[in-house]
């Protein structure tokens, strides 16, 4: 292969490198009305009365939205394709407030100051109502989040649920009864946030032709598109929805996260307006991972093969349900597709609490699941004395494995029947044990009150969502030889329009400059469900090379007529006819455009996939834990990943050096706390740690090459994978250092030295 | 108030409200390389260099540039091409999402001005006031060091 698997400078680098104006925010609108909205002090209450008349009368003002401005049409702000799984709880703007940053009211002013300023004016009577903050206390409570009608889709409102599931393979009862041995413990993480450095910012207007447009930073722009015109009321093809760069999303942007209300502004007023999150709302009024604590069952045989597992799930999905389903259901498909075992059982829960929404963030629910499995592995392995990857090597699935967990837990309800076709796991964790040289420092904990330690974890993801994402792709030739390429999907700063530009390049046997992409517009682009759930290499990935076959087929078809030849070939932007004749790209698309056969060479293509196979990932990581102070530093993290074949082998390894002090700052240094009130106490990046450049590991990735048979060129994903593995070998490699087991994220000093019993 | 700066090369007669933000402004201008990130000085998206000084322009007020040169990478880039640490950047993969480059390339480039070989943990201390969520700088910081 010429540009598949080789290094490929991003095609949307130069203009990065150059801060143009290429992000959401960099566009000055005529007139434009800037937006504030006004979120609730108060975890849960009933809004009483609200007077807006001493706002509105503030010179400046132009709009003054509540919840008295709309029909109450329930939605779910996940970006999910349709019908969403996750439950219709919430109004654009509701008589109840149910979390501290709930939306009250919104502003739109000539100017920010001025917005805010009204925002003061706004008069709210609030009639507080008991709120509940912990997980354990939701389903019997005496508080009741969402109302018994309206909302759809809620599991058991009366006792907060927004979603359940409980699936059983095998016999999970009688195989715990015939291990000969049994471990169980309890795991929980914490909510962490994506951070993503541009915060949620849409700008709409209407164009002459009295269309919305919306230019807005998301994952998600056809999502965007169909639930602004259902909440809205307007029809769906009045709408444009343009996703320009993006500044990283990690899911936080698979959310319609005031879109919908930007919208409505503009159409109330006619005019152009800017909603734009501060970094504090992004803190405590957007989208966070959901907490959970899972109770995990494993029973192994004789020979340490794993007989059964049983999964009990208890997830916090905030104020509202986005994602809550999906994510638990990812959770205990992923992990409990890493290892054999005949007897599966899972049980699981999401609750509302009146604490800040939960959503979409890289891993969705994989990185909870595995931080419980991959601990309770190394507690088995502590406890059998074997080598914990010796463990995890000898129940690892293998190519040509049944995946029965796949085909009863799928999107919301069943899947599909899935079978491991390629599986580089067993060789991702050998060459992450040289490189950690494993052994050797599994053994050398050092002397002094500094001890060192290593973990491993292991870990699988999946490559889109089966049976549900849908991925389009249209291709063009112009007279010089060069494509354009429209696709839906969404680069979210991932690279994933080069990525597709190199398939197309591949394909059609031409440098990637001459594929020009332009992806997600929901006017010019073909549909893409988005970016998440691994799925764009993949899935789009698939649209990409089906629809450039299909422009070859046409220019072997076309330049052999042109040549007068019955056949021939196509050879690096050349078709060479069997007669010796030849015909440039250029050349015949000049004159098919212009003179003979008189057509345009385009192609278009959908894929839709019902396989998701799991990327891999083994992740080693090296500790020193200071024992008199309970400091845990990282000191090194080696992440192998098997993405299948890898098609920008630089952007792959980015991906896993990105997602390392992601899952670093879940395990160590990223608190979302709240007080008793259920008020954020970190709201800004001084207190909400994000890995800085002195606070990194040394960071070693690899890949290794599997052939998967589903994916373009062989390949699977490789953005969520390897966020995965590191914070339990974080935990991992703690026990190895000093002895401290800890089961509950963060780790912080207290709990080393609490285990170290000094305190 | 009038405030007299130099932007780029440019003198800069401004009028401003006296609380205004050096970002506020710049982006009120169409200078849109620097972005807008947490407003608090934590980020580092908002870098400008002010008097060769890598600085975060949403805490500078507008009345402190009074006769100061205020550098953005509209005023660094070279037309028809790339600044060596463009290329660098690029080549080395240092690009993600791309909305902390510009603050990272300033930074960078008030570093090198002071010596053209800085080391790793020196390069390291320059980018802990540049946030990325992208490239755990892993790459940043192998494209000025390599």
């Amino acid at each position: 292969m010429k540009v598949v698997g080789r290094k490929t400078i991003r095609v949307d680098g130069p203009a990065l490198v150059r801060g143009k104006p290429v992000f959401t925010s960099d566009l000055d609108l005529k007139d434009v009305l800037h937006c504030k909205l006004l979120h609730s002090p108060l975890a849960h209450a009933e809004i009483t009365h609200i007077d807006t008349s001493a706002a509105r009368a503030l010179p400046g003002v132009a709009a003054v939205l509540t919840h008295l401005d709309f029909d109450p049409v329930y939605f779910t702000s996940a970006g999910q394709g349709y019908p969403e799984p996750s439950p219709r709880d919430m109004l654009i703007l509701d008589s109840t407030v149910r979390y501290v940053g709930d939306r009250v009211a919104l502003v739109a002013a000539e100017t920010p100051e001025t917005a805010t300023a009204a925002l003061a004016r706004i008069g709210v009577e609030y009639q507080p109502l008991p709120a509940v903050f912990d997980p354990r206390l939701a389903r019997d409570h005496l508080v009741n989040l969402h109302p018994l009608t309206g909302p759809t889709g809620i599991w058991d409102a009366r006792h907060n649920v927004a979603a359940h599931f409980e699936v059983e393979i095998g016999d999970v009862t009688t195989a715990f009864k015939g291990s000969r041995y049994v471990y169980e413990g309890t795991y929980s993480t914490p909510f962490v946030q994506q951070a993503a450095l541009e915060p949620h910012v849409t700008l709409t207007w209407l164009d002459p032709d009295d269309r919305l447009v919306i230019r807005t930073s998301t994952q998600v722009p056809f999502h965007v598109r169909r639930i602004v015109s259902e909440v809205l009321g307007i029809p769906l093809q009045r709408i444009r929805v343009i996703k320009p760069r993006i500044g990283g999303g990690f899911g936080g942007k698979q959310e319609i996260l005031n879109e919908e209300l930007c919208a409505a502004v503009t159409l109330k007023t006619g005019r152009p307006a800017r909603l734009e999150y501060t970094r504090r709302e992004e803190f405590f009024a957007a989208r966070c991972r959901h907490p959970q604590i899972i109770q995990l069952k494993i029973g192994l045989d004789d020979e340490h093969r794993i007989q059964a597992i049983a999964m009990n799930i208890l997830e916090n999905t905030g104020a509202y349900g986005a994602h809550a389903l999906t994510v638990m259901s990812v959770t205990a498909q992923k992990t409990l597709s890493l290892y054999r075992a005949e007897n599966i059982r899972v049980v699981a829960n999401a609750v509302y609490t009146n604490l800040p929404v939960a959503g979409a963030y890289r891993g969705y629910g994989a990185p909870q699941g595995f931080f419980a499995l991959e601990v309770l592995m190394d507690e088995i392995a502590t406890d059998l004395g074997l080598d914990p990857v010796e463990l995890r090597r000898r129940n690892l699935v293998r190519v040509g494995d049944e995946l029965s967990i796949a085909q009863v837990l799928g999107e919301g309800g069943a899947g599909y029947r899935a079978t491991v076709k390629s599986m580089g796991l067993e060789e991702c964790l050998s060459k992450g044990q040289r490189l950690m040289a494993w052994k050797r420092r599994r053994k050398a904990h050092g002397r002094g009150p500094v001890r060192r330690g290593v973990g491993v974890a292991a870990a699988g993801q999946g490559s889109g969502i089966p049976g549900v994402d849908m991925a389009s792709a249209f291709l063009k030739m112009n007279e010089d030889g060069s494509f354009n390429l429209l696709v839906g999907a969404t680069d979210l700063g991932t690279g994933s329009d080069t990525v597709l530009a190199q398939i197309a390049a591949e394909v059609l046997e031409v440098p990637v400059a001459r594929i020009l992409v332009y992806s997600s517009d929901t006017d010019l682009t073909p549909f893409d469900t988005g970016a998440y759930a691994s799925s764009t290499t993949y899935l789009s990935g698939g649209a990409v090379k089906k629809a450039a076959e299909k422009v070859r087929e046409q220019l072997l078809a076309t330049g052999l007529r042109l040549l007068q030849s019955a056949t021939g070939k196509i050879r690096n932007g050349t078709v060479i006819a069997d007669n010796g004749r030849r015909l440039t790209y250029a050349e015949l698309g000049t004159r098919c455009m212009y003179t003979e056969e008189q057509c345009q060479i385009m192609a278009s293509a959908s894929h839709v996939s019902y396989d998701s196979p799991a990327p891999y990932n083994a992740t080693f990581v090296a500790v020193s834990v200071d024992t008199e102070t309970g400091l845990v530093s990282v000191d090194k993290v080696v992440s192998v990943t098997d993405a299948g074949q890898v098609i920008n082998p630089q952007m792959a390894a980015g991906q896993a050096e990105g997602a390392i002090p992601q899952a670093l700052g879940m395990a160590l240094s990223e608190f979302m706390l709240f007080d008793d009130q259920g008020r954020p106490l970190h709201t800004d990046f001084h207190t909400y740690h994000i890995y800085t450049a002195i606070d990194m590991p040394e960071i070693v990735t690899r890949f290794v090459t599997t052939h998967e048979p589903t994916g373009p060129f062989g390949a699977k994903a490789a953005a969520e994978i390897p966020i995965n593995g590191p914070a339990p070998a974080v935990v991992n490699a703690i026990y190895n250092a000093c002895g401290v087991r800890i089961r509950e994220l963060p780790v912080t000093p207290e709990k080393i030295l609490q285990g170290l019993k000094i305190i | 108030m009038k405030v007299t700066f130099v932007l780029n090369d440019k003198v800069v007669e401004a009028r401003v409200d006296p609380g205004q933000s050096l970002l506020e402004y710049l982006r009120g201008q169409g200078i849109y390389s620097v972005k807008y990130g947490c407003e608090g000085g934590e980020c580092g998206s908002c870098t400008v260099i002010i008097e060769g000084k890598a600085r975060n322009s949403c805490l500078v007020l507008m009345y402190m540039v009074e006769g100061q040169r205020v550098e953005t990478l509209e005023g660094l880039n070279v037309p028809d091409g790339l600044r060596d640490l463009q290329a660098r950047f690029l080549n080395q993969g240092a690009v993600q999402c791309g909305y902390c480059t510009p603050g990272m390339l300033l930074s960078l480039e008030a570093l090198l001005r002071e010596g053209p070989q800085p080391d790793e943990a020196r390069v390291r201390d320059t980018l802990a006031g540049n946030l990325c969520r992208c490239t755990g700088y892993v790459r940043p910081v192998k494209a000025v060091i390599s």
